[in-house]
């Protein structure tokens, strides 16, 4: 018995209209955990190396961790893995809401698409019963109108995601939407699900978890949620959600704003969460078993008309609030609704938006390409290219590529100012007074991303300390030291790129750690609970390294010449000194970049071009890997 | 002794669900669970609790009067006389009935606390 796993890996090949159930293996349990574990060792093992990422052969995963759908706070999570239409590389994304536990409930801990459906198709999963049915009209439905009506349609209690007309026109920052308004929004994993022809996957779930110690997880799951409750940040974090970081970021000086020009927006206090509280909010709006959510479900009304949405939550209050310089939170709620209904990812649609508006104030991008003005601060700019994306038109068509591939298209020095790394757009915090940040967002495995590691407390604050408390300190809006470049970084993104992940494989949320304070140790002691399998909080780490070696040759192996220069970021960051703001004058020139990265590399065990060596692969258990790379 | 629902503290994390199986089948089955979370989008945006408010429209239905009333006013099922009909499922005005197997007699609300215990928004409280 695999406690606390609902022990099996659901198989349906879309090409063949055919569903194989097969018995979750226990030594990959053991070794990987679950989500994002079992996402990166099935690509490596099961993707043919060069894999055409928008080819029939990609694979699409989605995968629960064995704490997922247990008693315990914010165990909702669901993982997805791909080869990434963003990097060609390893790509992942996550989401909450309720999908994952519906999915455990149903009896899988991994479900893998393979193939392309003939037609426009739905998977539908009801317990044992799995169909691919035809998508009929859901085809060309935005995410949100079809998941509404697929819930009409099968019943309140089947779980729905989808995607939007972006994901079935292959946008390649297509996202997966679900729980109207939870979304798995990088790396491009829509585009994928669309190039299966699959425009949504609903499931119900009744049935139940093996549990090991079913009276000691019950009782230490309810001591997990009062501890949770006594954090001072249950009563700081959770009113605002994640914008309650839009002061600080400001005050400090790290909000991406104007296409990264500057890292302060004068306007921020029109689009922070007392904002969001005070004019859009309907209701508090949570993931599956979560205490303290941070979805805010609201009502905005602009010039446009008026529209309910989730959110904005930070990235898109940061790339769109920020990034476009939109000036009401009432424009930024617009856009993320748009987002949200077409199926894009807000984060990478505000960089690759910012970029065109910079590209056409510099005439490297015209009118007659774009087809009108385009500005910042203009809603109605945003929604037009937005539109334009999704339908892949004109300029949309263009843009859909993503920022790296559209700069490499347009030329004229417009690559220096597109923000990614790796080719996935960067998030919403500028770091060029912040060499751990900015270390972080390097080698982050997915490209520039923050949920690998988030280490702008060490920057600031030279410690680790939560969100919340981070928040609590407050930040003074006046010039602050840059934070200073030495090995110390290196260590600390790797204990973070170690800590944050391991929620990934465990199936749970980190929100409750990392903006609580809620201690690592009570996850080690569910944990064994559960599976009646004992690991130490550190033992969980350590497979949380071995994923993270993993991940890294699975890139090396499918991306041509893949070293040290993926690691490097646009110039705009390493040339030209932030324009406004606290950190004014500030950047990280290029040799700083090299000396942290050889600070990485040697910590990581990595070589110079910054390749995982074969000591250290096998040190973590990844021989089979060390001889791959070997040939 | 019933359950009231103040549906504007609710976020819909359904951890209600899972204590209400937990405590009281000591499964992790939320398809157990004798209360249910609506989810009310995208328009209006909210959610509604639905409860059990031991109203008796389960007893009044049974044809063996399986399910009585007890001191407390909470109804009971007596699991050895039900004889499996599940009238009782759908007569429940509320839809908090949960019979997940068909070979088994169906669970209904016995005030016992633990959605209230474990609500992280105090949104159901317990009143009489």
């Amino acid at each position: 018995m695999l406690y606390g796993y609902a022990g099996t890996i659901l198989r349906v090949d879309l090409s063949r209209n055919r569903v194989d159930k097969e018995p979750l293996p226990p030594e990959m349990a053991e070794k990987y955990l679950g989500g994002r574990g079992f996402v990166a060792r099935m690509l490596y093992d099961e993707i043919p190396p060069g894999t055409d990422p928008e080819g029939k052969d990609n694979l699409f995963i989605a995968a629960v961790g064995p704490l997922t759908g247990h008693f315990l706070p914010a165990s909702g999570k669901t993982h997805f893995g791909t080869k990434s239409p963003a990097t060609g590389g390893y790509a992942d994304s996550n989401m909450g809401g309720h999908f994952g536990p519906a999915l455990k409930y149903a009896g899988y801990d991994v479900m893998v698409l393979r193939g392309k459906a003939p037609e426009p198709s739905l998977l539908v999963i009801e317990d044992d019963r799995v169909e691919i049915r035809s998508a009929g009209a859901y085809w060309g439905m935005g995410s949100l109108t079809a998941e509404r009506k697929l819930k009409d349609d099968l019943g309140e209690d089947f779980q729905v995601l989808a995607i939007g007309p972006a994901g079935e026109r292959r946008v390649r920052y297509a996202c997966i939407s679900h729980d109207f308004g939870r979304q798995a929004g990088r790396t491009g994993i829509g585009m994928v699900l669309g190039g299966k022809n699959v425009k949504a996957v609903a499931v119900k779930g009744t049935g139940g978890l093996p549990v090991y110690d079913v009276e000691g997880a019950y009782a230490k799951g309810k001591e997990a949620y009062a501890k949770v409750r006594e954090k001072p940040g249950f009563k700081g974090w959770t009113p605002e959600g994640t914008a309650g970081i839009t002061n600080w970021t400001n005050e400090v000086g790290v909000f991406p704003t104007r296409n990264f020009q500057t890292s302060f927006a004068e306007h921020y206090k029109d689009i922070n969460g007392r904002a969001v509280l005070e004019r859009l909010k309907i209701t508090d709006k949570g993931c599956s078993l979560c205490p303290t959510p941070c979805g805010k479900y609201g009502r905005a009304r602009t010039g446009r008309g008026e529209i309910h949405v989730e959110g904005p939550e930070f990235e898109t209050i940061a790339l769109f609030g920020g990034n476009c310089v939109l000036r009401t939170i009432e424009d930024v709620a617009y856009a993320n609704y748009v987002c949200d209904e077409l199926g894009v990812d807000t984060i990478s649609a505000g960089v690759v938006i910012a970029w065109a508006i910079e590209c056409f104030e510099r005439g490297i991008l015209t009118e007659e390409q774009i087809g009108r003005e385009i500005a910042f601060s203009d809603l109605d700019t945003v929604v037009y290219l937005l539109e334009k994306i999704a339908a892949r038109d004109g300029i949309g068509d263009l843009l859909a590529e993503g920022v790296k591939r559209a700069a490499e298209k347009v030329g004229n020095g417009s690559a220096d100012f597109a923000i990614h790394v790796k080719g996935l757009e960067w998030t919403g915090y500028e770091c060029r007074n912040a060499p751990s940040m900015m270390l972080a967002y390097l080698t982050s495995d997915i490209g520039a991303h923050h949920g690998r590691a988030w280490v702008l407390g060490h920057d600031m604050a030279g410690a680790f300390t939560s969100v919340h408390d981070l928040i609590v300190s407050g930040g003074e809006a006046k010039r602050q030291p840059k934070g200073p470049v030495t090995e110390k970084c290196a260590e600390y993104v790797i204990a973070s790129q170690h800590e944050r992940p391991i929620f990934d494989a465990l199936g749970t949320c980190r929100l409750q750690l990392m903006e609580l304070g809620f201690e690592g140790h009570h996850y080690a002691e569910l944990y064994g609970l559960i599976t009646g399998n004992r690991k130490s909080w550190e033992e969980l780490l350590a497979v949380s390294e071995r994923i993270w070696h993993l991940t890294r040759a699975f890139s090396v192996r499918e991306i041509d010449g893949f070293g040290r220069r993926w690691d490097h970021p646009p110039r705009r960051l390493t040339d030209d000194p932030v324009q406004s703001g606290p950190n004014q004058g500030y950047c990280i020139p290029m040799e700083d970049i090299e000396f942290l990265l050889d600070a990485y590399y040697r910590a990581r065990g990595w070589n110079e071009d910054g390749i995982p060596t074969r000591e250290t692969l096998e040190r973590v258990g990844l021989a089979d890997v060390a001889e791959d790379l070997a040939r | 002794m019933e359950l009231k629902a103040i549906h504007e503290n609710c976020s819909g994390c359904c951890t209600c669900r899972l204590a209400c199986a937990m405590e009281n089948h000591r499964q992790v089955r939320p398809a157990l669970a004798v209360l249910r979370i609506e989810g009310r989008f995208p328009a209006p945006g909210d959610y509604r609790i639905h409860l059990c408010d031991q109203c008796g429209a389960c007893a009044e239905i049974c044809p063996v009067e399986a399910i009585r009333e007890d001191e407390n006013g909470v109804y009971r099922i007596d699991e050895e006389e039900c004889t499996l009909c599940m009238a009782c499922v759908d007569a429940c005005p509320y839809g908090v009935i949960a019979a997940p197997d068909p070979d088994a007699p169906p669970a209904k609300c016995t005030a016992c606390g633990a959605c209230v215990e474990s609500c992280p928004r105090d949104a159901i409280v317990m009143v009489g």
